[in-house]
């Protein structure tokens, strides 16, 4: 059933340009958004699709971000296919409305440029963002690629809107790394994605017709049993993902798993890291590897839900796990990702050391360096027998 | 309210429509309205009506039957904000608390 090899298109796209082509391929109804930096061309690209009549969607271009998220919940309650795509300050200001989308059940599609937090403004890539909203309901998907984005943004439809999840998806690029460099892209007919996403089919849209309530107050009585409820679909989500991505393979020959693996089944030593930074960390593990070392890599796409007992038995008998993270939790034993780790290795058998190093806070550069800097700190806390709860590496102190 | 997760709706969606009857809100009530139907209008000739066009609640209840004019509460629902009571320009209406 694979698309064959004439029908595909090639393109040179930068990770932005990617999303918009498969936004514009996803048959949406309604894109609602308010442009921020480095998310931008995704909207800007979607807006000359709809301007040429390429797309059918409604495109409302809003006065914030909230009314963005607002909008997408609107029209995704009236039954209607959804995307919107922001980074940082503007994530920040849909803050309220990411809740109301995921405990409505709304399965909308959120593209994130990951992008710092203010202060000081910063334009540049880090997780701040995304971490931020890492409890808000929001399934989340970090890619490496420009490929991998446009891949994911077609599947995080599927994912969405199938009736044992309908959540929201935050489908995650970096910032100017991914979502600025153009690299070689691969893109589906038409059709092919036409028949893949197929068509949503809502499970209690709001009608005129047959009148319902939705969103109104729960307190003391009610409100725990809908979050039972979010939990039980947020634990469904790997099964349905499988799943997608299977059919997904099938077409397109591409999978990408909730994790990447590299090498790691020998491995003393494995380097946990997401998105762009997975792609340095497997050249890195590369080099060390002729220097005889024994290294790998996860690069960990699906953040929330978090593969717990998956990563858990990935991880196996190495010896220390690395974890390098753009992301800071101020005041926290640890950093998030870090956090996510130590918890699902508590219960292994062999619980290797967990060492985490905070890096690239701002977009600063993320090198080969930093990563072999952090694997030669993690060598000698082996060494000692003992590693400090966390770490910032890349920055001058 | 026994019911399971699994029971009730997703998401809190009220599927019934209209269904908020079943949600008696006078039980919030500390105060509630005590009417005097000596010195009302609408009792003496069907006039006035504020205290029913001001409740929030559609609590108050006007009857007219063969040119005799009825005053009530429903109390299922009158959450004793005292609108009615501040409303009238006859102070037939006043608060007791319960």
């Amino acid at each position: 059933m694979s698309v064959p090899k004439n029908k595909i298109k090639i393109e040179g796209l930068t990770g932005d340009a990617a999303i918009a082509y498969a936004l514009k391929q996803a048959d949406l109804d309604v894109l609602a958004a308010y442009p921020i930096t480095p998310q931008t061309i995704i909207v800007e690209d979607y807006q000359k699709f709809a301007a040429n009549g390429e797309v059918d969607a409604a495109v409302i271009p809003v006065e914030s971000e909230h009314s963005a998220m607002s909008a997408c919940v609107g029209a995704s309650a009236v039954g209607a296919r959804v995307a919107t795509a922001s980074a940082s300050a503007g994530l920040a200001l849909m803050w309220e409305i990411l809740y109301c989308a995921a405990s409505m059940r709304m399965p909308i599609v959120f593209t994130v440029a990951n992008r710092a937090l203010s202060a000081p403004i910063n334009i540049h890539n880090d997780h701040s963002d995304g971490m931020g909203m890492r409890d808000s309901g929001f399934i989340q998907l970090y890619c490496q690629s420009s490929q991998e984005a446009y891949d994911t943004t077609l599947m995080a439809f599927k994912i969405a809107e199938h009736h044992d999840v309908l959540l929201p998806v935050m489908v995650g690029i970096d910032g100017f790394i991914v979502s600025h460099n153009v690299e070689r892209v691969e893109m589906l007919p038409d059709d092919a994605v036409k028949k893949f996403v197929g068509v949503r089919v809502p499970v209690q849209p709001l009608d005129p017709d047959n009148p319902i309530t939705m969103g109104p107050l729960a307190l003391t009585d009610y409100y725990f049993e809908f979050k039972e409820q979010q939990d039980e679909a947020m634990q469904n989500v790997p099964r349905i993902y499988k799943e997608v991505e299977a059919e997904f393979e099938k077409l397109t020959g591409r999978k990408y798993g909730m994790f990447e693996t590299y090498k790691t089944e020998d491995a003393d030593i494995i380097i946990i890291a997401m998105s762009s930074m997975g792609g340095t960390a497997k050249v890195v593990a590369d080099v060390l590897r002729e220097k005889g070392e024994k290294v790998g890599v996860i690069r960990l796409k699906m953040f929330r839900p978090f593969p717990t007992k998956e990563i858990a038995k990935a991880v196996g008998k190495a010896k220390a796990v690395a974890v390098f993270e753009k992301a800071m939790s101020f005041g926290a034993a640890t950093n998030p990702l870090a956090l996510e780790v130590k918890t699902a290795l508590y219960e292994a058998e062999s619980r290797p050391m967990i060492v985490n190093f905070v890096v690239g806070l701002g977009g600063r550069d993320v090198t080969p360096m930093t990563f072999v800097e952090g694997f030669e700190k993690t060598k000698d806390y082996l060494k000692k027998g003992q590693a400090p709860l966390y770490e910032t590496l890349g920055v001058r102190k | 309210m026994s019911e399971k997760y699994n029971e009730i709706p997703m998401a809190g969606n009220i599927i019934e429509p209209g269904n908020s009857e079943k949600y008696k809100t006078g039980g919030w009530r500390a105060e509630k309205p005590i009417h005097n139907d000596d010195t009302c209008l609408w009792i003496k000739n069907g006039t006035c009506g504020r205290c029913w066009i001001y409740c929030p609640d559609n609590a108050v209840i006007l009857t007219e039957k063969d040119g005799k004019y009825a005053y009530a509460y429903n109390y299922d629902y009158c959450k004793g904000c005292g609108i009615c009571a501040n409303e009238c320009p006859t102070d037939s209406i006043h608060m007791e608390t319960e």
